[in-house]
């Protein structure tokens, strides 16, 4: 192996670090620690000037590993590391070591100790580097096929997208047809249009598209592979099809909660919203006296969310059924109004307008069926109402579908506490799966309505567009080895990986783990959790570690 | 292959505009990202933390500002405006005026030596006015780019011609009052609209108080007072004696469901105000915290969850009814006069600090915007799009996302940023 050169670079940081630290004295103290050749203190490493600095500094001293003492690697390792990428070293060999906000901040009242401190880290930057080796990054093609699982609206909206785009789309659809939940509703909020002119407008569309392939009465069986290069089981009665895809998007739906053993619910004069709109849609609708039930099913100890589409359905279908038979009496029954945003207030208003009547009720005090009225105490007027009834519609929930955790098992994917799919980040990364590659839109990923899924199933598509439009993705350098070895083949990386990337395969030697470049991130779990300490994270060796603590633990020389 | 395709304007850069931004970018689409404040972050970037969740703002949202300002394929385009667009969906010009910043961004490192040398003192924005800033300043400790501006409304130099002291400090020699404002002309095959909202000025409701009393704030303040990085280092303390608020009030649908001022609901002010109670009780679990309110609206994964988790874990009691007014005591204590639905009784109650969770409009010089654009608004001046076409404008090859369409909370604003970037990559890519 070459001699080590080491070369340390200590920033000013304008008065941030230098205002507070010896810096000069650090640039001085660097330069006796073992296998160091090069330190020199700058105004801001960061500069021009000081980037100039460091690529000469490693051609005339022939350095092989750079350390910059300065902010943070949050904003600035890119920055030098491609420094050193354009000084001709692996930019790999790079480390940083962090004396602004570690140090010089937090410490702005105790300069002696402070620039102690900064030695220490130093000196044990200065230890990791020593034993830092290069790393390459690889990229892995990927397929420009996608495959989108779910017929629905969303899944149709985001089929349609990625093959306007270009790409090739599979679409599998469990029922004999698509349209999914949109199939079972008459109209739709807040439009009232009706929901099968969307639904045969957009399957008019799909079917027309040569680069989308319809697989209906189909599902999922098995799923190999990883990001770019799936390798995808379907059956379709008893017949198997076997495919290439390079993304996957989840667009399963929901459905709606069966309210079995609830107020008497027997699918005839009490009956859900979903059998409303069946009903709707015969034409069979006969009832004079309708009183409609919300949150039956929802926001309690068994099921704590609130499924939001129900107001505005229960609004629209209370209108509808105002609409056909002005003499009709309808009475709504709710907790709290849910209609979000700038249509639902008017949507709302525009019901109380048609003469329907609004009861708020507790969930202390719930409403009771007897003797054909629902007995309920009225919050607002405060006392206790008797509706007799000729039909009671129970506003019941969308729940995830009762095969939503197979299909989550199949892909390797989680679903949360209430069984809709999970994804990657709450806030920011509302339609990704942890796992690159998979995505998901509409109802899977909790309940929402026909412009949300619509608005979301483009969302899915756009980032499952990603990777095949760069035709390939590049592999993380910073994974961990297996020590095939050591390996015993006992699958708790496999299960402690939240991103699918490592697994365990037989191979020659028996069962052992594999690491999948192009879905790691170098989260480190694996090597954390493995029993036979078989599993080195590069970049981050228990040798380098070990370095540092050595280091910290040394005397100043 | 075919020719490359168009660049795409994204108008906005807030959550929604750096998120369609980094979407098109990765794609392989160049994208030109306008923002007129001098860093991008937007509304997000004033949030302590967000809920369901209590991430940090700033800590989630700073990766995605830098991923935004190293990306090879995006063009930031700070203290700019669009003057006009003409052309068509596919091939338009847009006109873009970029106002000078007076600093040198390529030389800049924000070290902040000119501000501390600068004598001009004057509200910040950013912090809601609580605080006084320079008249050279950064946007925000954590603003991308991170490169100082001057405030040509308040600069000596520049308003009376005398000063210039900050270009005396600089040892970097960033200071440039050479700069002029510049028009460039940009040719994109689609725009993408993410211009956010701008709280309701609540001195339209008299009797509520605000301005009249000073510890009756609104949600924005609130957000930058309970900060870390806000005007009081995070102290939760009142502004009319620095003491600390232990009973705090939080008035719900103020300027929103309302026929004087906005008809519409807000949609996410019962989930910031419980977050907000939540924070105030993580600072100093003495808190206790009404929330006045008419419907609980917590329909987003994980809400409902997180509303229980209040009232069981947090100290908050939510209070169903609409509050009447508010008058002060003689040590400007908040009282709030409101009638409890359950009971139908007028009540009234002394708190020591009122939120009042201000309604979320359309940004100001949005109907300017909407006319150089040739696209339509809807009644409250949001863009006026089609349920079924959710993220497109009345113009081909204008789309929308986020809060300038419709108030919405930010997992459904990023969600909406990638698909109005779909739209967009549909268009440019065709």
């Amino acid at each position: 192996m070459n001699e080590v050169r080491v070369g340390v670079f200590v920033c000013h940081c304008g008065t941030n670090i230098g205002g507070f630290l010896d810096v000069p004295g650090l640039a001085k103290y660097a330069l006796s620690l073992p296998h160091v050749v090069f330190a020199k203190d700058n105004q801001y490493t960061c500069s021009e000037a000081g980037l100039t600095e460091i690529k000469n500094a490693v051609a005339e001293n022939k350095l092989n590993r750079v350390v910059v003492a300065s902010c943070t690697p949050r904003t600035h390792e890119p920055l030098f590391r491609s420094t050193c990428k354009e000084a001709g070293l692996n930019p790999y060999l790079f480390q940083f070591v962090n004396i602004r906000d570690q140090c010089s901040w937090v410490h702005m009242h105790e300069t002696g100790r402070a620039t102690e401190k900064a030695k220490a880290l130093i000196r044990m930057g200065v230890a990791r580097a020593v034993l830092l080796e290069p790393l390459e990054e690889t990229e892995v093609d990927v397929n420009p096929c996608a495959l989108v699982i779910g017929g629905g609206i969303a899944g149709m909206t985001c089929a349609l997208s990625l093959a306007s785009r270009g790409f090739e789309v599979k679409l599998i659809e469990k029922e004999n047809r698509l349209g999914g939940i949109l199939s079972s509703l008459y109209k739709l909020y807040p439009t009232h249009e009706n929901a099968s002119n969307l639904v045969q407008a957009k399957a008019k569309k799909i079917e027309k598209n040569p680069k989308i392939e319809v697989l209906t009465s189909s599902e999922v069986k098995e799923l190999k592979g990883f990001v770019g290069n799936y390798d995808v089981t379907v059956k379709h009665g008893e017949k198997e099809r076997l495919f290439k895809a390079g993304v996957i998007v989840v667009a399963t739906g929901a459905e709606e909660f069966k309210p079995v053993g609830m107020y008497g619910y027997d699918g005839e004069t009490v009956i859900t919203q979903m059998e409303l709109e069946r009903i709707f849609k015969e034409g069979k609708l006969n009832a004079d006296t309708v009183v409609m039930i919300q949150c039956v099913g929802s926001r309690n100890e068994k099921r704590a969310y609130c499924s939001k589409v129900c107001c505005p359905t229960a609004l629209k279908n209370a209108m509808l059924i105002k609409e056909a038979n002005p003499d009709s009496q309808v009475f709504v029954l709710y907790r709290d109004m849910v209609t979000q945003g700038t249509i639902y207030e008017d949507y709302y208003g525009k019901a109380r307008e048609t003469g329907i009547t609004f009861i708020k009720y507790s969930p202390e005090r719930q409403p009771v069926l007897e003797n054909k009225s629902v007995r309920v105490y009225d919050e607002l007027l405060g006392e206790e109402l008797s509706l007799p009834y000729d039909l009671v519609v129970l506003s019941t929930p969308m729940i995830a579908r009762n095969d939503a955790r197979d299909l989550a098992q199949k892909l390797k994917v989680p679903v949360d506490e209430n069984g809709f799919f999970l994804e990657a980040h709450v806030k920011l990364r509302p339609v990704d799966f942890a796992t690159d590659g998979i995505y998901m839109c509409g109802c899977a990923h909790w309940p929402a309505n026909g412009s949300e899924s619509i608005s979301q199933a483009y969302g899915a598509a756009s980032r499952a567009s990603i990777p095949m439009s760069v035709g390939h993705v590049k592999t993380e350098p910073l994974i961990p080895v297996v020590n095939e070895d050591e390996c015993s083949g006992c699958s708790l990386c496999e299960m402690t990986c939240p991103f699918n990337a490592i697994r365990v395969e037989e191979t020659e030697k028996g069962r052992k783990a594999k690491v999948i470049a192009a879905s790691c991130k170098g989260c480190g779990a694996c090597g954390a959790g493995c029993p036979q300490m078989a599993i080195t994270m590069r970049h981050f060796t228990d040798e380098q570690l070990l370095a540092q603590v050595v280091a910290l633990a040394e005397v100043a020389p | 292959m075919e020719e490359k395709p168009k660049a795409v304007l994204v108008i906005g850069g807030g959550i929604a505009g750096i998120q369609a931004a980094l979407d098109l970018g990765d794609m392989g689409i160049k994208v030109h990202l306008v923002e007129r404040k001098p860093s991008i972050g937007g509304r997000m970037a004033q949030l302590d933390k967000t809920f369901p969740t209590n991430d940090c703002s700033i800590c989630i949202l700073a990766p995605k500002l830098a991923d935004c300002f190293r990306h090879p394929n995006i063009t930031l385009h700070t203290l700019s405006e669009v003057k006009d667009v003409t052309g068509q969906v596919g091939d338009f010009s847009v006109k873009l005026r970029k106002y000078a910043r007076f600093v040198d961004e390529k030389k800049c490192v924000n070290c902040g030596d000119c501000a501390a040398k600068c004598p001009v003192k004057v509200p910040d924005e950013f912090d809601m006015r609580l605080r006084k800033r320079e008249a050279i300043y950064p946007y925000y400790l954590q603003g991308v780019p991170a490169v100082m501006a001057i405030d040509r409304e308040n600069c000596l130099y520049l308003t009376r011609g005398v000063c210039r002291i900050c270009e005396k400090f600089c040892t970097r020699e960033a200071i440039d009052f050479e700069q002029k404002d510049t028009d460039i002309t940009l040719h994109v095959g689609a725009i993408i609209v993410a211009t956010g909202f701008d709280p309701y000025d609540p001195s339209g409701i008299p009797q509520y108080g605000y301005k009249r009393y000073r510890n009756v704030i609104v949600s924005l303040e609130y957000e930058r007072l309970i900060c870390a990085s806000g005007p009081t280092g995070g102290h939760l303390l009142r502004l009319s004696d620095n003491k600390p608020a232990e009973k705090i009030a939080f008035v719900q649908c103020v300027g929103s469901r309302d026929l004087k001022n906005n008809r519409y609901c807000s949609s996410v002010c019962c989930m910031h105000a419980t977050k907000e109670a939540m924070l105030a009780y993580e600072h100093n679990p003495k808190v206790k915290s009404y929330i006045f309110y008419m419907d609980l609206r917590a329909a987003g994964k994980g809400f409902q969850e997180y509303i229980a988790r209040g009232e069981r874990e947090y100290n908050i009691s939510y209070v169903r009814g609409r509050v009447a007014k508010i008058t002060e005591d003689h040590d400007e204590n908040p009282i709030i006069w409101y009638e409890e639905t359950q009971s139908s009784k007028t009540k009234k109650t002394t708190v020591d600090l009122t939120v009042l969770a201000t309604s979320l409009m359309p940004r100001r010089g949005v109907q300017e915007l909407a006319k150089v654009l040739g696209v339509e608004l809807d009644e409250y001046n949001f863009f006026e799009t089609d349920p079924l076409n959710p993220l497109d404008t009345t113009r081909p090859g204008i789309f929308v996302c986020g809060c300038c369409r419709e108030p919405t909370d930010i997992p459904e604003s990023v969600a909406q940023a990638s698909g109005a970037s779909e739209r967009a990559a549909e268009t440019v890519m065709r």
